[in-house]
């Protein structure tokens, strides 16, 4: 897989402009979701997995599974503790703040 | 053969469901909304990612990548069921570490698969382009990991030592040369990456710049102490999406570079709202350690008042303002607080809560805390909102706060100086629940303490907050 420089200008490009967007979604939050917002954002990080996925794969198909697998695996379990952990606790979080709420309008 | 199209439609998807999720994390009504389109995202991104490997060179292995999986969910899934809310700024530095090390790791498993397979990129563009992407993603992966984990144990305060069940305090140091040693550190990891350019096919230069980095974050973390811990954990969430963002380079896929860095934005703003909050620089927080060696002692005194005594104060009052700080997170004396908030409207009395937004160790971290005690998302006033109404609230009751209080911050000088804080020297009397006079992180005496209207509850949080409700209810 080469990479060629339009497709990398494409890249960079993308790079920035989702900087601009994060900058413009977060401007305005009111304290009570910061700490919601920032394990919501972290528990989005963990898309990395992606890449880990890919890694401990192309490590396999290059021959034996090397410390290259290994380390794509470990990647695996960490990515995804990062992802799962953290959308359940965002998850607890958000209901404790705007569960109650939402039950409250109801009644 | 699927046409490969397929899974950049499925990026896309995921990468728009990042986008919109982020955006209803946002508002307090749409927030769990938000947080679940996340999670959709996600699972749609390796659900794409998985086929796609298949529909390629066929995945060889397949009980690794679905044993990583399954282990890592039900690892995350147990933490975050079984975690207090007080235990919660450890837990989010934790999971950021842990993403911080993925992306970390996927970057040396790549460099290190290409190495072996003799797969080095021979052109100029390549060889750049993907080397330092790797070099990035280490190194911001690394300092992430290291980083999260230091600030993960001063959260706690301390570690026990395996085996001997001795508890250690984990310690705030850093003396003025340490900066020279982190800058001299960062240049090196950069020096690192530009030697595995050169060296492509060395991995002792590989190596070395996983040591730097490693040894940057821990570095980075040490010297910054308790009060700037809304900081640094908002600051790590950012580099943590900043790493995936890198990582999305060294794989060439859009969908993490996007996510990354909306997350490396989003986190940055909140870093900065923190900073604002202390009226610091973050250049002062990370290399500036705050008040440290020079503590004012104190020498004034202060009689005690008890608890019978705060509870006749607290007969006839309308308003009363509740200031949390760090002390009831410690003490974890929310729920005692919402019951004396109860006891007070049972009487007739508006109670509201003044939400200053560095109390505690994380952003947010009050709102989380009196959330779990069932307190009325209403209640909870920001400061720049709750400020003018102190003159008009007939008790203030402060439990475990501190600088964040003290009227010294309005003369400009001095450590706290010019940090924005909660006018509760307006109040028409102050009730302090507070272990004793000893001034805050800043090091500042608090004058706070020592005025006629003011009445000190010696102890621990709850014990005193339990105290004052049944004092209450027997008055």
């Amino acid at each position: 897989m080469s990479l060629t420089i339009a497709a990398l200008i494409g890249s960079i490009t993308i790079f920035i402009l989702a900087i601009y967007l994060g900058f413009e979604l977060i401007s305005k939050v009111p304290a009570t979701l910061h700490t919601p917002l920032m394990s919501g954002a972290n528990a989005i990080s963990g898309i990395t997995v992606v890449g880990a996925l890919l890694a401990s794969n192309v490590a396999f198909n290059g021959g034996s599974p090397g410390i290259a697998a290994w380390l794509g695996f470990i990647a695996i379990v960490l990515a995804t503790i990062n992802c799962v952990g953290g959308f359940m606790v965002t998850n607890r979080m958000l209901e404790m703040i705007a569960g109650k709420r939402r039950k409250k309008e109801v009644a | 053969m699927v046409d490969p199209v397929i899974f950049d439609i499925g990026y896309l998807l995921s990468a728009a469901l990042f986008i919109t999720g982020i955006k209803n994390l946002g508002s307090p009504r749409t927030a769990p909304y938000g947080n679940q389109l996340g999670s959709a995202g996600m699972l749609l991104a390796v659900i794409t990612t998985l086929v796609k490997m298949q529909a390629g060179n066929g995945i060889i292995g397949w009980e690794l990548l679905i044993g990583g999986l399954v282990l890592g969910s039900v690892i995350g899934a147990w933490l975050a069921v079984k975690v207090e809310m007080t235990g919660m700024p450890e837990l989010v530095a934790m999971f950021n570490g842990f993403g911080g090390a993925a992306s970390a790791l996927v970057a040396l498993s790549e460099v290190l698969a290409r190495i072996k397979a003799g797969e080095v990129p021979t052109d100029m563009l390549n060889l750049w382009a993907i080397w330092i992407a790797i070099g990035l993603s280490g190194i911001v992966g690394w300092i992430t990991l290291t980083g999260s984990l230091v600030a993960m144990f001063k959260l706690k305060g301390g570690f026990t030592i395996p085996l001997t069940k001795k508890w250690v305090r984990f310690p705030t140091w850093g003396p003025p040369w340490l900066n020279f040693v982190k800058v001299g550190l960062l240049i090196a990891s950069f020096a690192f990456v530009v030697m595995t350019v050169r060296e492509p096919e060395n991995t002792l230069w590989v190596w070395a710049l996983v040591g730097s980095s490693c040894l940057l974050g821990i570095l980075f973390v040490l010297p910054i102490g308790g009060a700037d811990m809304p900081v640094v954990v908002s600051l790590l969430n950012s580099l943590s999406g900043v790493a995936a963002a890198f990582t999305g380079f060294v794989i060439n896929n859009n969908v993490l570079i996007i996510a990354g860095s909306m997350v490396g934005a989003a986190g940055l703003v909140l870093t900065f709202i923190m900073c604002k909050a202390m009226n610091r620089q973050l250049i002062d927080v990370l290399f500036k350690s705050f008040g440290g060696s020079e503590k004012e002692t104190v020498t004034r005194t202060k009689v005690g008042s008890d608890a019978e005594e705060v509870a006749m104060m607290c007969d006839g009052i309308s308003t009363c303002i509740i200031i949390p700080g760090y002390g009831m997170a410690v003490s974890q004396c929310q729920h005692a607080v919402k019951e004396f908030a109860d006891l007070m409207e049972a009487r007739d009395v508006e109670v509201k809560y003044a939400i200053h937004p560095v109390a505690g160790r994380m952003p947010g971290h009050m709102n989380v805390l009196l959330a779990e005690a069932n307190v009325p998302y209403e209640q909870l006033i920001e400061m720049d909102e709750i400020n003018s109404e102190f003159a008009e609230c007939d008790l203030a009751v402060v439990i475990g706060a501190n600088d964040t209080t003290n009227p010294a911050a309005r003369s400009g000088e001095g450590p706290l100086g010019g940090m924005p804080i909660l006018n509760v020297d307006k109040a028409r009397s102050i009730v302090i629940i507070k272990r004793s006079l000893s001034v805050g992180y800043a090091g500042v005496d608090n004058d706070l303490f020592f005025m006629d209207k003011t009445m000190m509850l010696f102890g621990d949080g709850k014990a005193m907050m339990s105290a004052l409700n049944t004092a209450i209810k027997e008055y």
